[in-house]
């Protein structure tokens, strides 16, 4: 069974009135425990409308929303159980930081759940290990660390609920080469160690091709694509048609093919292109 | 939705009311409560509506929409009409403890409740139709002489048109940080008053800090673009009084005169 | 030669209560016309600079000369902001009216320029940044890249002579960024403009005349895109990576590959990679 699954999901903004519109339509997808999905699309192609549905924050239009075979709107004091089965972590998720101590902001969540002292405290300080927030930090105010580390004692917040699936739109926004890389590394450390499972929206083709191993894509509204990263890089032009970019390893074995290389589709790393690469110049040589 | 409320907001169009001149709509405005508060029985209230029901269409703003912005503020409109209930003298048809209602009371909750609902249609009116723009220039120009009194006549419009530059801004802001906290277990909309308030911490504060920054950014942004107190502005848009402007005002002139006349005739 | 637009000598800065400067003695000079990219992480001093660019912070050390004008001078700040203009990080926090075309006349307005002349320059600057089209638009309906847009145009309008972009496009999606970008590069084409680029992303930065890496205040790299990018190890040394492009030649040059570093945009890249392809054996360098 799935962990969690969306049956034909569609939502409808400002329902009846002239600015109706359709912002995400019959969406089926379904994500399995210890998956690191990808999601792509560019600005207003649904997808934040549509994970927000993933922990009840909006309500379908049409269809269902399942969180271990159960449908999220069928029982609503159940309803508050998903949110922390189901964590989601916002764009700029540092912009929710209020708590005098980064220790209580991270323990806001588990504090919610009716946890005892003693259970929040190993989750909070299990939650900042996974991201990389030092113990000597938890009695500082969030407000004096830097945008960095903002962002981590913020996701923090969320794996501190000990979610089963964990959504994290743009988690790397803004930040710099070291930043991106480091925060990449430790939400696919988290997810290799919980075995929980893992949607992550990044706007970075270079970022996802390395993370995940499954990709949706998302356009105007409606899911488009929905494979391993190797073969939704093959449609590098029906992506590029889309407005989104592709990795550019891919790019560079494009124009390679342009220049009569002989090259397989699915290049998505450097690191792969350079071992073909090796190869082709390998077979070229007359032994 | 926090998304939904209306209040202040602008419709940028381009029919006769939109293209008044700011000062004109301002007056107009000061004009039309003047008229409304001489209103005294039905034929006044009954002339009111049909000015307000004739700007919004003159303005293309459907009924529906005028009649939105009411909700945030409605209220206001039942507390004033229930405490004027109560106020009416003459004969009781009802009686309980110290309340009595009187058929002069329903009249006079009918009619502030009237009076009420028609200055903020009104008011949101020239909101709608005026951009926040035009509304502080015309507000500057109005008041203008008041800076031979030292006061910051220009500052204050400055704040004022920066403040509803930010409205929207700042609403999307709210939305978002709520979303964020209920996706951490917190909730706004149950248990008890004092809970209630409590939880309204975690979107205060960071909505607060997040003001704070942004007013920073915006301060350096508007020094980089020369903003300076005391200094000669000038404006691209020079307000120029129309044909229409006069007119509009001849029609107020009457309306007020006919608002008078109206309160000598018996209901 | 005529005086250059933005000189700096010598310059420190530290903020109050930091242990270490953000700026330490950096020494600089920039002719007009030029296009510089400034690279470095977040902390390295970069943004720090580009404030000291137009007298949003003095120097507390050494001093920074605009078109000869010195930035301590509070007597030439309108002169000095009006010929460095400056575009920041977050469109959301810079753009003043709720209307396109009155926040672009925000700062000619400020300068006390005639209404016609105003109207002739938001017109202008609309035109230069695409935007023209939008000029009646509420700016929070529009996209982060257009937004943007829009603030350049804001500072175009005061007609500077040097603009100084502050991360532009950290908060923006990469249609945002490329329309950011395209803007910038056509700026460039059209009128000459000196420009400074404040940036992260690697890629940016490849159309640049200069570029200058930024490294704990001080700079620690300072030449053409080409010459920079191809010093991949003393890149990793800073802690920042090569574009893909010289990642994936620096590691085939590893290989025995006779290839050039400094092919930094996609086609190059793959035509230099293609053309090695093409050659003989015999013309090979690897002897393997």
């Amino acid at each position: 069974m799935p962990i969690l699954e969306t049956r034909a999901l569609s939502h409808v903004y400002s329902q009846g009135t002239p600015f109706e519109k359709t912002a995400v339509h019959d969406i089926s997808l379904a994500v399995e425990e210890g998956e690191l999905v990808g999601v792509i699309g560019h600005t207003g192609s649904g997808k934040s409308t549509f994970i927000q549905h993933l922990n009840g924050l909006l309500k379908p239009s049409a269809g269902q929303v399942l969180f271990r075979g159960q449908d999220i709107h069928a029982d609503k004091a159940a309803l508050r159980a998903v949110r922390f089965g189901v964590g989601l972590v916002f764009q700029y998720p540092e912009y929710q930081l209020f708590e005098e101590t980064v220790f209580r902001d991270i323990a806001f969540g588990p504090k919610n759940m009716g946890l005892d002292e003693a259970e929040i405290r190993e989750r909070v300080y299990e939650a900042a290990s996974f991201v990389g927030v030092g113990d000597g930090l938890m009695e500082t105010s969030p407000l004096e660390l830097s945008g960095g580390q903002k962002r981590r004692v913020a996701i923090a917040g969320v794996i501190a609920m000990r979610p089963r699936v964990l959504i994290l739109d743009e988690p790397t926004a803004g930040l710099d080469p070291a930043g991106r890389e480091s925060i990449l590394g430790n939400i696919s450390a988290f997810q290799r160690s919980t075995g929980a499972a893992v949607l992550l929206i990044s706007h970075s083709m270079d970022d996802i091709a390395r993370f995940a191993r499954r990709l949706v894509v998302f356009h105007e509204g409606r899911l488009v694509m929905d494979d391993s990263p190797a073969r939704v890089f093959d449609r590098a032009d029906e992506l590029k048609e889309m407005g989104l970019t592709v990795p550019m390893a891919t790019e560079i074995a494009l124009a390679l093919r342009r220049r009569g290389v002989q090259l397989p589709e699915s290049v998505y790393t450097v690191k792969y292109l350079k071992k073909l690469l090796l190869e082709r110049r390998g077979e070229a040589r007359p032994c | 939705m926090l998304k939904d409320i209306t209040l202040g907001q602008y419709f940028p169009g381009d029919t006769l009311i939109h293209r008044l001149d700011p000062r004109t709509k301002l007056i107009w405005l000061v004009g039309y409560i003047t008229a409304l508060f001489l209103a005294t029985n039905v034929w006044g209230y009954v002339l009111m509506l049909a000015v307000l029901v004739l700007e919004a269409a003159l303005g293309h703003i459907r009924p529906k929409t005028l009649l939105s912005g009411l909700k945030p503020l409605i209220f206001i409109v039942i507390f004033t009409a229930v405490i004027n209930l109560f106020y009416g003298s003459g004969e009781a048809l009802w009686e309980w403890w110290i309340f009595r209602i009187t058929a002069d009371g329903i009249r006079r909750a009918v009619f502030m409740a009237s009076r009420i609902m028609l200055l903020i249609c009104g008011s949101f009116l020239l909101t709608y139709t005026t951009s926040p723009l035009q509304l502080t220039d015309g507000l500057e120009r109005l008041l203008g002489p008041l800076k031979k009194l030292r006061v910051p006549v220009s500052e204050l419009a400055m704040m004022m048109s920066i403040a509803l530059r930010f409205i929207p801004t700042l609403i999307e802001e709210t939305d978002k940080i709520m979303s964020a906290q209920k996706a951490r277990g917190a909730s706004f909309d149950t248990g008890k008053l004092t809970e209630r308030a409590r939880a309204l911490v975690p979107l205060l504060i960071p909505l607060f800090v997040s003001a704070f920054r942004r007013a920073d950014e915006l301060a350096t942004a508007m020094e980089c673009r020369c903003y300076h107190t005391g200094g000669a502005r000038t404006r691209m848009k020079q307000l120029v009084f129309a044909r229409r402007d006069v007119v509009a005002l001849l029609v107020l002139a009457v309306l007020v005169a006919v608002a008078i006349v109206l309160r000598h005739v018996g209901v | 030669m005529s005086v250059p637009i933005l000189q700096l000598d010598n310059v420190s800065y530290t903020y109050e209560e930091a242990r270490r400067p953000a700026l330490d003695g950096v020494s600089l000079t920039l002719q007009a016309g030029d296009f510089v990219a400034v690279l470095g992480h977040n902390g390295s001093g970069k943004s720090t600079l580009a404030k000291c660019l137009n007298a949003i912070l003095r120097p507390t050390a050494g001093r920074v000369l605009v078109d000869g004008m010195d930035t301590a001078d509070p007597s030439r700040l309108l002169d000095i902001r009006r010929t460095v203009g400056m575009v920041f990080q977050n469109p959301d926090n810079q753009i003043v009216a709720s209307v396109v075309e009155d926040d672009v006349a925000f700062a000619p307005e400020n300068l006390g320029v005639e209404p016609r002349e105003i109207r002739v320059r938001v017109d202008e600057a609309l035109r230069q940044v695409g935007m023209y089209e939008f000029r009646l638009h509420a700016p929070h309906l529009l996209s982060g890249g257009q937004k943007q847009r829009i603030a350049i145009a804001g500072v175009l309008a005061m007609r500077p002579r040097c603009i100084v972009l502050d991360e532009p496009t950290a908060m923006l999606d990469p249609v945002g960024r490329r329309e950011v970008l395209s803007a910038v590069r056509q700026l460039r084409r059209s009128s000459g403009m000196t420009v400074v680029l404040i940036t992260h992303h690697m890629e940016e930065c490849i159309y640049a005349d200069r570029l200058i890496v930024m490294s704990e205040g001080r700079i620690a790299m300072d030449g053409s895109p080409r010459a920079v990018f191809s010093q991949v190890e003393a890149l990793r040394a800073l802690g920042l990576t090569a574009p893909e492009t010289v990642s994936l030649l620096h590691s085939l040059r590893a290989e025995g590959w006779d290839l050039p570093l400094d092919a930094l945009r996609v086609e190059d890249c793959a035509e230099a990679i293609a053309a090695y392809l093409r050659r003989p054996r015999g013309t090979d360098t690897d002897l393997e």
